[in-house]
């Protein structure tokens, strides 16, 4: 019983709200998993057709996002404002690049005719429909938790800027970077199977 | 078990830096392994790949590593659901 | 332990504000309870006049007052209104707020804010539950759990209300990761995991729920907006998918949650049991780790909805098993319950009879289930009437009857004055036999053939069709009685001081109603939750 700031009672409140947003993937992930049983061979022919140099970059880049905004968690520790307005930029720059290279993705796919509903997944066969309907779910829901991530991270460094998130009293800062952590780990899956398995 | 989400650890760069390399490392590693032919290998290559990379995030970037019994627990459970989850609707999936 | 004279002001008019804005913009765990309460409840009134109407429609053969698409949509919006804009939010909205935080003795929530933001999102998701009844192609008609591919095709405004079900669910997730934060962190010197109220323990289970569970619900629902406004498919067995796999997404999520609508209900339970029996809790670790089991097993058993979806045999095979080791940790809490009653100097007043009630309502439906939830006899009864007064005892005869327990128990503390007993329990008997012939019947009907969600029925089930209709009645007559006495007390009635029932859980060691920061100096727990010794009742 105390209305002094209970950093470790906020820590803990984000991770429950980390698991939920794991289970929210795991459903995804969960409905990949039975359809890749089904249908290997058409999900190993759609998964040929993603580019594999992008998603390597993506991942690449999510990673050292991840870096820096872990590096940005220690600089405000350190009580080093600067440095950490410098890692929470690259950060949101990451982000940048991250949705930039997911548009040109996105849009080649979809020049090719390949989108959820289109003619010609209907003509192809059942399973590489499946295939990439889930995919654009996935990397949508994704990428929309990308943009969630990058928006809380700019509020997060206007606080930083301003001296409301300092080294005295950073949760706020250590809050966001593990939901922008998440962020990563559910690329960590997605690049593989959706990428690389088969 | 009210003071147990652990004390402030602060991770220095390096040891940040030294993570992201071994990340990295993972990255290509997964890479590599699914362009040769494996078959259904590939998949659990990749998969324990993604789950080592996960771990390294988690303990470190996440600084699990340096928090109390609780949380390590509860992320625990909630793992342990989802795992719950996709498997049991497996004896659906594998038998139909 | 008496209870001390106030010197603060009662959290009814601490801030010298009153009107809507001091309720709606307040982050008093108590005015939240009461704005759930309200809100919650009122859905329930709603949901109670669309049962009423399908219950006169099923009186007799044929059309009697309304088409059958119109049949389809106040079924299905009597389901989406009861389940989830009432008793999935409504305990730990309601009582969850009031009484949790006093109970384990912190003055508020761990997340004040968030927890208004949860009743706004509540709000905001039923409104937009409620749009979707009057706009696009009318009020769904899908029955509550949304099943593809008719969820996908129909003309019917799905879309929204299934958006609306998404907002509502999100309020949910964030009430359980609020409480589960608060029970870790906020319990006061003293309060150990071993003395912890009994509802406490129920809300912690099932704030775990709320957190791994809902979640495969939001994408589910999702997915379904998908399907329906993109075309992605993942449905359509003619494009590769499999509406099997709605199925098991959909229950995944919706099995566990008649462990969020029953695990509270348990907890009120066990709190009123021992207090009007004047014992302790008989077997207070079993009942508090059952509560655990519960929501741990029920998210194991989501399969056995599916008996005759064409899921694979060793699937039913297993899930039928694991059915029936959920009923393990609910039989230990009625045999802990009925144990606490035993040699006990029992006081049947309003409260204790509705307990009572809900142990005689809750094994009939927790023992009708084991007929559904053996594979081979589901088969027989598999979406017919039977199930449907099944739900029901579990639900309304376990949870809706906790519900009007902890009305009674709770709410004269929080305002300070009580309603009449005579009437109290006049409702009581008038609910109760207008329940069960209304529902008994039900099973009765199903055992017999009578589908459920059909509108019209062969002739030779028209006499206890009639006869549940009139149960119907009965029971909503109750209901009003129970309404005016208990709503004209709260208001106007005696004053209600102290602690009549010798409860020994903190909440009735404060001031009646309590103050904002719900105690006058931080309280120091010396004993458990049921030891009556000091509460100077004998």
């Amino acid at each position: 019983m105390s209305h002094l700031k209970d950093d470790s009672g906020a820590k803990l409140g984000m991770w429950l709200f980390l698991f939920t947003e794991l289970l929210l993937f795991g459903g995804l992930f969960l409905l990949y998993s039975a359809y890749l049983s089904r249908y290997p061979h058409e999900f190993s022919a759609a998964g040929r057709q993603l580019n594999v140099v992008f998603g390597t970059i993506n991942t690449v880049v999510l990673l050292t996002s991840s870096l820096l905004v872990a590096m940005a968690v220690t600089a405000v520790q350190r009580g080093e404002r600067r440095r950490t307005l410098w890692l929470l930029g690259g950060t949101i720059l990451c982000a940048a690049i991250f949705m930039a290279i997911k548009y040109v993705e996105w849009s080649t796919k979809i020049l090719h005719g390949i989108y959820p509903n289109s003619p010609h997944l209907a003509a192809g066969p059942p399973g590489e429909s499946v295939f990439f309907s889930l995919y654009f779910m996935s990397t949508g829901i994704h990428g929309l938790h990308v943009l969630i991530g990058a928006t809380l991270l700019a509020w997060v460094g206007s606080k930083v800027k301003r001296g409301a998130v300092h080294g005295g009293d950073y949760i706020l800062l250590e809050n966001s970077a593990l939901y922008w952590h998440l962020v990563d780990l559910i690329w960590i899956f997605i690049f593989p199977l959706y990428y690389l398995i088969l | 078990m009210t003071s147990d989400t652990g004390a402030h650890h602060i991770v220095g760069y390096a040891k940040l830096a030294q993570v992201w390399l071994a990340l990295l490392a993972l990255t290509a590693l997964t890479v590599l392994i699914t362009r040769l032919e494996l078959g259904g290998y590939k998949v659990l290559g990749a998969l324990t790949i993604a789950c080592l990379k996960s771990g390294l995030v988690i303990a470190f970037f996440m600084h699990m590593k340096y928090e109390g019994r609780l949380l390590r627990w509860l992320l625990f459970v909630a793992l342990v659901t989802l795992a719950i989850f996709i498997g049991l609707t497996f004896f659906d999936v594998l038998y139909r | 332990m008496t209870t001390v004279q106030p010197t603060q002001p009662s959290f009814w008019n601490d801030t010298g504000k009153t009107g809507l804005a001091a309720w709606i913009f307040s982050t008093d765990h108590k005015r939240i309870g009461l704005l759930y309460f309200y809100s919650t409840f009122g859905f329930f009134l709603v949901g109670v006049l669309l049962g009423l109407l399908l219950r006169i429609e099923l009186m007799a053969p044929g059309r009697t007052i309304m088409g059958p698409q119109t049949y389809n949509a106040l079924f299905t919006v009597h389901g989406v209104v009861m389940i989830f804009l009432f008793i999935i939010p409504g305990f730990q909205g309601s009582f969850g707020n009031l009484v949790m935080p006093i109970q384990i003795g912190a003055r508020d929530v761990a997340f004040p804010r968030l927890n208004l933001f949860s009743w706004w999102l509540y709000i905001i998701g039923a409104v937009i539950i409620i749009t979707s009844l009057f706009t696009g192609g009318g009020p769904p008609d899908t029955g509550w759990t949304f099943y593809v591919p008719f969820s996908s095709r129909t003309g019917t405004n799905v879309s929204l209300a299934v958006f609306g079900v998404f907002v509502v669910g999100f309020s949910s997730i964030l009430t359980g990761l609020n409480f589960i934060t608060t029970i870790h962190r906020l319990r006061a010197e003293g309060m150990t995991w071993g003395r912890l109220p009994l509802f406490v323990w129920s809300l912690y289970a099932t704030a775990w729920v709320q957190v791994l569970a809902t979640p495969i619900l939001a994408i589910t629902l999702v997915l379904v907006m998908a399907e329906r406004l993109l075309g992605t498919g993942l449905f359509d067995p003619g494009r590769g998918g499999d509406p099997v796999m709605y199925q098991h997404l959909f229950w995944i999520y919706s099995h566990p949650a008649v462990y969020i609508m029953i695990l509270p209900a348990m907890g009120v339970i066990s709190d009123v049991i021992p207090v009007f029996s004047r014992k302790p809790i008989f077997g207070y670790k079993m009942i508090a780790f059952s509560s655990i089991a519960i929501a741990a097993f029920g998210s194991l058993v989501w399969g056995h909805h599916m008996f005759t979806s064409g899921m694979s045999d060793t699937a039913i095979l297993v899930f039928s098993f694991l059915t029936f080791i959920v009923a393990i940790p609910s039989a230990i809490k009625v045999f802990n319950w009925v144990s606490t009653l035993y040699k006990g100097s029992i006081s049947l007043d309003a409260p204790m009879l509705f307990a009572l009630s809900f142990i005689l309502l809750f094994s009939i439906g927790g023992l009708s289930g084991l007929i559904l939830g053996a594979a081979a006899t589901d088969v027989h009864v598999h979406d017919t009437h039977f199930v449907v007064g099944h739900f029901h005892y579990v639900i309304f005869g376990g949870a809706g009857f906790a519900f009007f327990a902890a009305m009674h128990y709770w709410l004269p503390k929080f305002y300070g004055r009580r309603y009449a007993e005579k009437p109290a329990i006049v409702a009581w008997a008038l609910m109760f036999v207008g329940f069960n012939v209304m529902y008994f019947t039900m099973q009765v009907l199903g055992m017999k053939g009578m589908p459920r969600r059909y509108y019209d029925y062969l002739p030779e089930f028209a006499t206890l069709n009639l006869v549940a209709t009139i149960g119907s009645w009965i029971l909503v007559a109750g209901l009003i009685v129970m309404l005016v006495n208990l709503f004209r007390g709260l208001f106007r009635g005696e004053p209600f001081v102290g602690n009549p029932w010798g409860g020994a859980t903190l909440e009735w060691t404060t001031a009646t109603p309590p103050p904002t920061e719900n105690f006058e100096e931080e309280p120091v727990v010396t004993h458990g939750p049921y030891d009556f010794r000091g509460t100077g009742i004998p």
